[in-house]
């Protein structure tokens, strides 16, 4: 689905944040990127958005050499990036508005694409109907970040990449809204990839977690989560171990 | 503000031109009601209504081609750091410069036209909308524009769903804040070699016809002038920019 060959990427010349970088992830999957600040996890989420090009090296998405943001890839970024001046549902039609305004051309929107403004299912199932005519101003963060959320799930994508999306919630609104985003996950078939640097948030969210240290990351190191769905995960004596793995890996990283 | 409060306001400040206009007894100082009776005589019969109508399009057309103009410059250099810099010191010193000052050089070398009046006011609106929306434009997180970008915003989509409406409130707040500013340079500008235009009408009357009924009449004329497009402004921001009063 998503591969990464032999990238190489800096911000400034000789001081590469990735090297030769190689990773692969599959259809469906759900992976977390784990690290600490400044090792590069938004610019990999960057690089896979197709926002962001590698000076070396390829990023392949189904096949496909990625040279540009492609229709079906959703990105959540920090602060949810939400328009202050458009109302809730407006902001959710935004996506849609942007494709309808080209048209199906296969760059902007899927080739298959049929022109709609259709979004209360998304905000019926988000728990947005209430507030969709508020404004981002007006409303808390979790709202924003689902107000984010079905602004990309509108646009039925195959991919989702999350900028560390829960990093300013509290704590009962971050655990609905994970568990939330790991019931889309399944409903969809995403292949969904969070960026963290939170170990105990990767452990529930990852299937599979990326391992990323200071610059330059010139190795994937990857760790299998094969349990984390189970409902009594959070309370398991894997979930504790994987945690206290994933802490002594980050600091030998 | 209410309509009602405004209401008053107006009456209040007609109750106080009369009651002054009882004191002094002087033909320099009619009251409303006769005013009011010559406006509407000026309107009707005379040629205030074509006069008002020469200010106007010299107000209009002034502002329709300094938001033309100005918006997409300030938009430009308020996404380009490069351009920003090497235009800002122009632009920090051009800015406070009071144009009004430049009537008579623009005068001088635009002719007695139309198109010197129009200039005046433009280049006063110019600089104000330059600013504004350059600085609402810098103040655009690139966060923003990424995650439009990453729903599949080419550059036309950009400026439709984000520029432009980041940019709307900023082009009225620099209108309504220069709008008393451009009606008054429109009064000095008209004074200057013409025969259309309220200022003139004002001038002619007061100083050269002492037909002071009718110069008051064309200071009200004026002066809705002037209150007609701020009222318009302020309800485009209220239409427009509802997320601004109401987060």
């Amino acid at each position: 689905m998503i591969e990464v060959e032999g990238i190489t990427f800096a911000y400034t010349p000789g001081k590469p944040i990735f090297e030769d970088f190689t990773w692969t992830a599959g259809r469906n999957e759900a992976w977390v990127i784990l690290g600490p600040s400044g090792c590069g996890k938004s610019t990999l989420l960057s690089l896979l958005a197709g926002l962001v090009r590698p000076q070396r090296g390829v990023i392949r998405v189904d096949g496909q050499l990625l040279t540009r943001p492609r229709p079906q890839t959703g990105l959540i970024i920090q602060d949810y990036g939400l328009l202050p001046w458009a109302t809730v549902r407006e902001n959710v039609r935004l996506g849609l508005r942007i494709r309808n305004f080209y048209g199906a051309d296969g760059i902007h929107a899927p080739r298959d694409y049929q022109p709609t403004l259709e979004v209360e299912p998304w905000l019926e199932r988000l728990g947005l109907l209430s507030v969709a005519e508020h404004f981002p101003g007006q409303i808390s963060g979790g709202q924003r970040q689902r107000t984010a959320i079905a602004r990309t799930l509108v646009l039925n994508p195959d991919i989702l990449l999350m900028d560390e999306p829960f990093a300013s919630l509290d704590a009962p609104t971050r655990d609905s809204l994970q568990r939330l985003v790991l019931d889309l996950w399944v409903e969809r078939g995403l292949t969904l990839i969070i960026v963290t640097h939170v170990i105990e948030e990767a452990a529930l969210l990852g299937q599979k977690i990326l391992l990323l240290g200071h610059p330059p990351n010139q190795t994937a190191h990857v760790i299998e989560n094969p349990d984390f769905l189970h409902p009594e995960y959070r309370d398991s004596p894997a979930y504790r171990d994987l945690c206290r793995e994933l802490r002594s890996r980050l600091e030998a990283l | 503000m209410s309509r009602r409060n405004l209401l008053l306001a107006g009456l209040a400040l007609l109750l106080f031109w009369q009651g002054i206009a009882m004191i002094i007894r002087q033909p320099i100082l009619p009251p409303p009601s006769r005013v009011g009776v010559v406006l509407w005589e000026e309107i009707t019969r005379g040629a205030l209504g074509v006069h008002f109508l020469a200010s106007l399009w010299r107000v209009v057309a002034s502002t329709l081609l300094a938001i033309l103009t100005a918006a997409p410059a300030g938009l430009v250099l308020g996404q380009s750091k490069r351009l920003n810099a090497l235009f800002s010191p122009l632009i920090y010193l051009l800015y406070p410069i009071p144009k009004v000052v430049f009537v008579p050089v623009v005068l001088l070398f635009l002719g007695i036209g139309d198109l010197s009046k129009i200039t005046v006011i433009f280049l006063i609106l110019f600089f104000q909308i330059l600013v504004l929306v350059r600085d609402q434009a810098m103040g655009l997180r690139p966060e923003l524009v990424l995650s439009v970008r990453s729903l599949g915003a080419g550059r036309l989509a950009l400026f439709r769903f984000v520029y432009l409406p980041a940019s709307l409130p900023a082009v009225l707040t620099a209108l309504r804040q220069s709008i008393g500013t451009a009606v008054a340079v429109l009064y000095v500008a008209e004074l200057f070699a013409t025969q259309k235009g309220l200022g003139y009408y004002i001038y002619l009357n007061g100083s050269a016809l002492f037909n002071y009924p009718a110069m008051y009449a064309g200071v009200v004329a004026m002066s809705l002038l002037g209150l007609g497009l701020y009222f318009l402004v302020d309800g485009l921001e209220k239409r427009w920019c509802r997320w601004q009063i109401v987060s």
